[in-house]
């Protein structure tokens, strides 16, 4: 049970791994993606994406601006204008 | 003909203007990697965001299109966003732009358009000037940094955004060259606003036929993500053109140290044959001499 994870800026490609789940802050509320998610697009607010590698794991935070998520059969890829870690 | 002593001050002058060029040939060279890597780095953002915007673009048209999509309905008035390099010594590369952009100027006048230019990097600024006096909109100034990155891409697309949307044009070109390689660079016109309809609509990277949510709805999603577009389109330009001008240096760098090497090797015959010259007088006159005794 893995999700394909991207996190892409426009400098590059930041993350690209499979974790277990990622929790996005979407424009209309934040949202957990597990692997199997459904076909999905939402856009962003500046916000931490919350990283969780395996199912107990401590989140890791990453924090994003600008940007849009889409969840496709693919994984979860996340575009974002600007990141810092 | 030049003294010894002239000669000789010329081949060194000419010496330490190859040491130049070579200097800045390999400093090209070492840049242009870099830079053919940023522009590399760049390429996954670029083509998902396409992908996305070619689906959601498709989905969204008709009246409820954004009007950086669809357009002001009119297409009077047109901005040339020109990019240049800041800095010279970089071969044709600046006048082949300028000469891109004068064409597209001229033909959009000819069609009786009104044409503005909006001039990115200081080297174009002169010629396009010179044949368009009138017509040199804002400059945006990219020498005080040292590798034009995503920061000014946003602010050069978020004053053209600012233009359209105060109505100050209604088509906008973006002027830049493609790096193809060290020795070809593609001067290339391309349109940024309003948004031209994907080529390849229909497939994009979302699942297909699968039901695809959206949160919020497609417009906004669309709306959001024009402006983003476009600072990609931008940033795009600001890479080729960074990739271009260390591409454009290396090779007339190189073309100007082979020069100053032929004419090296050319002084310093003419350096040789004179001095021989001289020995050969010299040796007569004391041979005349000793005969005459």
């Amino acid at each position: 049970m893995a999700l394909r994870f991207e996190l892409v800026t426009p400098a590059k490609l930041v993350r690209s791994e499979d974790v277990h789940m990622v929790v996005v802050p979407g424009a209309e509320g934040e949202f957990g993606v597990l692997e199997g998610h459904a076909p999905f697009m939402s856009t962003i607010r500046d916000g931490a994406v919350q990283v969780y590698k395996t199912a107990g794991s401590a989140p890791e935070e990453i924090m994003i601006q600008g940007g849009f998520a889409e969840v496709g059969d693919s994984g979860l890829t996340v575009l974002a204008e600007h990141v810092s870690e | 003909m030049a003294s010894l002593k002239e000669l000789k001050g010329r081949i060194t002058s000419v010496k330490s203007t190859q040491k130049i060029t070579k200097a800045k040939q390999m400093v090209a060279a070492a840049k242009l990697r870099k830079a053919q890597a940023r522009a590399e780095a760049a390429r996954p953002y670029a083509e998902r965001l396409a992908a996305v915007m070619a689906s959601l673009a498709t989905k969204v048209s008709g009246d409820n299109a954004p009007r950086l999509l669809a357009g002001t309905g009119s297409n009077q008035r047109h901005l040339l966003v020109v990019v240049n390099t800041d800095k010279g010594l970089c071969g044709g590369l600046n006048s082949i732009i300028v000469r891109a952009a004068s064409a597209k100027a001229r033909e959009l006048t000819a069609e009786g358009k009104d044409v503005e230019f909006y001039l990115v990097g200081r080297k174009g600024r002169a010629p396009l000037k010179r044949n368009f006096p009138n017509d040199i909109g804002t400059q945006f100034d990219t020498s005080q940094v040292r590798d034009p990155g995503f920061e000014e891409a946003e602010q050069i697309a978020n004053e053209v955004i600012g233009m359209f949307e105060n109505g100050r044009f209604d088509v906008a070109h973006l002027v830049y060259p493609i790096f193809q390689s060290a020795l070809v660079q593609d001067p290339t016109v391309q349109q940024i606003v309003p948004v031209p309809a994907p080529a390849n609509a229909g497939e994009g990277s979302v699942n297909s036929g699968a039901v695809v949510e959206y949160e919020p709805s497609e417009e906004e999603i669309l709306e959001e993500l024009l402006p983003r577009f476009i600072k990609t389109q931008v940033f795009g330009a600001l890479l080729e053109i960074a990739a271009s001008e260390q591409g454009a240096s290396m090779t007339a760098m190189d073309n100007a140290t082979r020069n100053a090497g032929d004419l090296i090797d050319k002084l310093t015959i003419q350096y040789n044959r004179s001095r021989q010259a001289a020995i050969t007088t010299e040796l007569i006159e004391i041979i005349a001499g000793a005969e005459a005794l």
